[in-house]
């Protein structure tokens, strides 16, 4: 690729905090490095991830809206992650997170657990019990 | 305590190259990124159906974080101390502290996920991202991100839990810097040993999910997907390795681009006319991913429709493992 050909298309992935070096030919042959916004395929590919995690945000987000999931569920989506991943932030096994999820257990968890969740979650935890936070969560 | 080391911030493509060339910059050795990741042989190639992100196979188009790292410590024989502290995040800020008071710019990894200065749509928990630690003024730390173009900050608090991050690679406050000085650095061997992997990797490894092979077998899975599993999801599988070729700090087209950045620095070092002329092919190809990643891209726009452009994209990935073949056959024939 030409130094003066590496493409500038913005959809704001980077938000205006860097730009990213990218390898191009410069006119007299030699490498060099040009900084780019972005690229639409690329931009494409990123945005095409971002509507699938949205997706089953907005999907869990009802199922906790309808009593089907607890709060936890939400915003362990939320922050893109998947039990597994929560339970080695609990330091717990995946079994309890999982039970966790289901509204029956979560309103009888201990302030103490709780309160390690609505951390996690940077939140505290009269924020995590708030049902209603979440419908207008973004 | 405050104290700002006299350490310059280099932006590079690629955190753990960008990391390396700036902690030796700061020891007097003056090594690109491109040169550092062809020393450290960080062109590669895997598509692996069996391992899985979020339900997406994973395709690299580099080796495991840490490989250029320790290849790059081996081939220029720098010495580098290495530290975990599993279970003790005071230990490890203090560990870094000390570091910082004695003047030596200490290197850490990370998770991105709470990284605050990193833009929304970066934000992912990927857990082997590569800073440096240059400073602390005011309860604030100094940090030297390839990523960023200026030097960033993190607060004490910010910094203890990207470095103590969970889930794949977890950092467990892992931190290194450079032992002494280096000397005798024997840099035409090193960028010999550097290519001569990248050869061999690309072309030997007898499984198919490697190298040129691996490009092949991406290529029959590609083909497959439409018919397989539905527009959406085809479109989700093969979005995700243009993401892995272009999102995440290649340089551009997989790292081929940066190869033959390294290439041309190489024929000048080497004093070898071949590998300027195997950098301009290696241009080439990396335009061939390019245009594959359009391709790509015109099926993820249309992502909810039946798609005939798979076929077009195995076809592309076909041309370029054709040519890719041929080109790491030269390249291990231009320095024997």
């Amino acid at each position: 690729m030409k130094a003066k050909e590496v493409p500038q298309d913005d959809a704001d992935m980077m938000r205006g905090i860097f730009r990213e070096p990218v390898y191009s030919v410069d006119e007299k042959g030699n490498y060099t490095t040009v900084r780019s916004v972005g690229w639409d395929p690329k931009n494409e590919v990123m945005q095409q991830a971002w509507d699938n995690i949205n997706e089953k945000i907005e999907a869990v987000r009802q199922k906790v809206l309808t009593g089907k999931l607890s709060p936890i569920a939400f915003y362990m989506e939320k922050q893109i992650m998947d039990t597994g991943l929560l339970a080695k932030y609990m330091g717990l096994w995946r079994w309890k997170v999982k039970r966790h999820l289901k509204p029956k257990y979560f309103n009888r968890l201990s302030d103490d657990i709780l309160q390690r969740y609505a951390e996690i979650f940077d939140l505290t935890s009269a924020e995590l019990k708030n049902i209603d936070k979440i419908k207008s969560e973004e | 305590m405050d104290i700002k080391l006299d350490f310059e911030h280099k932006q590079s493509a690629h955190c753990e190259n960008g990391v390396v060339s700036n902690l030796l910059r700061f020891y007097g050795i003056e090594l690109s990124e491109p040169m550092i990741f062809g020393i450290g042989s960080g062109l590669f190639f895997s598509h692996m159906p069996f391992l899985k992100i979020d339900g997406i196979p994973v395709t690299s188009f580099r080796p495991l974080p840490g490989v250029i790292f320790s290849r790059i410590s081996k081939r220029l024989n720098i010495k580098f101390i290495r530290r975990k502290y599993r279970r003790n995040p005071q230990k490890a800020m203090l560990a870094l502290d000390r570091n910082l008071e004695k003047g030596i710019p200490t290197g850490m990894l990370v998770g991105v996920y709470h990284l605050s200065y990193f833009p929304d749509p970066y934000r992912f928990h990927f857990n082997a991202h590569n800073i440096v630690v240059n400073g602390k003024k005011n309860g604030k730390y100094s940090i030297s991100d390839p990523i960023m173009e200026d030097f960033a900050e993190l607060t004490s608090k910010e910094l203890t839990r990207v470095r103590y991050a969970k889930g794949t690679f977890a950092p467990k406050g892992h931190m290194y810097w450079v032992k002494e000085k280096p000397k005798d650095i024997n840099l035409e061997e090193a960028i010999k040993k550097g290519i001569r992997q990248t050869g061999k990797n690309m072309l030997t490894i007898p499984i198919n999910m490697f190298g040129v092979k691996g490009i092949r077998f991406m290529a029959k899975k590609v083909r497959a997907y439409p018919g397989k599993l539905g527009p959406k999801k085809a479109a989700l599988f093969t979005g995700q390795i243009v993401r892995a070729q272009e999102e995440i700090g290649t340089g551009g087209a997989g790292f081929r681009f940066m190869y033959a950045a390294f290439l041309q620095e190489a024929a000048q070092a080497l004093n070898n006319q071949k590998l300027f002329d195997l950098s301009k092919d290696m241009t080439a190809i990396g335009d061939m991913w390019r245009e594959y990643a359009i391709i790509t891209g015109r099926i993820v726009k249309n992502r909810n429709k039946a798609d005939e452009s798979y076929d077009l994209a195995a076809d592309q990935l076909l041309k370029i493992a054709d040519k890719e073949e041929d080109f790491y056959k030269s390249l291990l024939a231009s320095i024997k």
